[in-house]
């Protein structure tokens, strides 16, 4: 065997349907089937779950904290991208 | 970590509330019997894996080891508490777990077996979790309102164990050369022990004849056609014409048995009706 450490892979559960997938942590495995079985056994021990998604971590790419001026700092000053200038209608209930 | 908001369940809830069946003396007696023998099965297999927490290979399969090994204490409670009732001599779950000597535990062989190493653990249960997979699945349909209730229960439980054993036996056995080398000694080690897990005892013949337990023929098939699949899958052989070993339904052990029971009943042998 060449390769000791099994890859790492990034767990998703969804607690409830209708909700999201949230990620909940990471664990290793060494392919896809026994990350969804080793996720079940320790992220879903307290019926946490009901829908289990695993992403080999290396797939997961991320944005690059020294950008976050560049990438957030902008939208600060423009509020007009929030949808606040309308009057909701009272027989709206649900906004 | 708990979510917030998130009960944490009581111990209690294990208690299953099932009526005691209206059985003559001798067929209750039957009953008793026969449940102990399978609290004793799954407790003494729960705590042999459970000897692995914390040495588990990586912290991913000692926790799933741990999980199992929950569910079959879990199971072991409900049976224990259900033979409890159906004896009503006031003795509980806990004096049965802990104030009963070798002998009269009725675990197969099988499930006492050192753990060994990973894979001699994973064949271990691998050959059980077969039996247990499909005589809960018929004993889910027994005419006994008690081992059918524990057994709808525990049969969702046993259908996640057979499925780790059979794809960690697949994964070791058609693995590295020195992988599938140590599955092939865990089959040496133990498939000798796998026969007396369809050998029926008297009470288990007597309990088919009053039609609550299954016919293990039957199971057996099952077992057979599932173990040669996996086997396959694992390019393991299936060993011809073994000699099997028995004993352990009948009280007659091995002396792992003596060792488990020291450790398992040392607290209640030392202080007596010592509680939480």
């Amino acid at each position: 065997m060449t390769q000791k450490e099994w890859p790492l892979w990034e767990v998703f559960i969804r607690s409830k349907q209708g909700l999201d997938h949230k990620h909940v942590g990471s664990l290793h495995a060494a392919d896809a089937e026994m990350a969804i079985q080793n996720a079940r056994d320790v992220y879903t021990r307290r019926m946490e779950g009901v829908s289990i998604w695993v992403v080999e971590s290396k797939h997961v790419h991320a944005s690059n904290p020294d950008d976050a001026e560049a990438f957030y700092d902008p939208a600060n000053d423009k509020v007009y991208r929030h949808p606040t200038f309308y009057e909701v209608p009272a027989e709206i209930k649900n906004m | 970590m708990p979510e917030h908001g998130h009960k944490t369940p009581h111990l209690q809830e294990h208690l299953l509330n099932i009526p005691v069946p209206d059985y003559a003396p001798e067929l209750r007696q039957l009953v008793f019997d026969y449940t102990l023998q399978l609290a004793d099965t799954s407790l003494i297999l729960g705590h042999r894996l459970s000897e692995w927490c914390g040495h588990g290979p990586i912290l991913e399969q000692d926790l799933a080891m741990a999980n199992i090994a929950l569910d079959l204490i879990g199971e072991t409670r409900s049976l224990y508490q259900y033979a409890a009732t159906l004896e009503g001599k006031g003795r509980t779950e806990d004096d049965l777990a802990y104030l009963r000597s070798a002998v009269e535990y009725k675990n197969p062989l099988l499930v006492e077996q050192p753990n060994g190493d990973f894979g001699d653990t994973v064949m271990r249960q691998f050959l059980f979790d077969g039996f247990h997979y499909f005589l809960l699945k018929a004993l889910k349909h027994s005419s006994d309102q008690g081992l059918s209730a524990i057994a709808a229960k525990s049969f969702k439980e046993a259908s996640y164990h057979i499925k780790w054993s059979s794809e960690w036996v697949i994964r070791l056995g058609d693995g590295t050369e020195e992988s599938k080398h140590r599955m092939e000694k865990a089959v040496g080690n133990l498939w000798m022990y796998s026969g007396e897990l369809f050998m029926m005892t008297d009470t288990e013949k007597q309990l088919l004849e009053a039609g609550i337990l299954p016919d293990y023929t039957s199971i057996k098939q099952q077992w057979d056609e599932h173990v040669a699949k996996v086997f396959s899958e694992a390019t393991l052989e299936v060993p011809q014409q073994v000699y099997m070993q028995q004993g352990g339904k009948m009280g007659k052990h091995s002396e792992h048995l003596g060792y488990i029971l020291t450790e398992l009943q040392y607290l209640q042998r030392t202080y007596p009706g010592l509680e939480w």
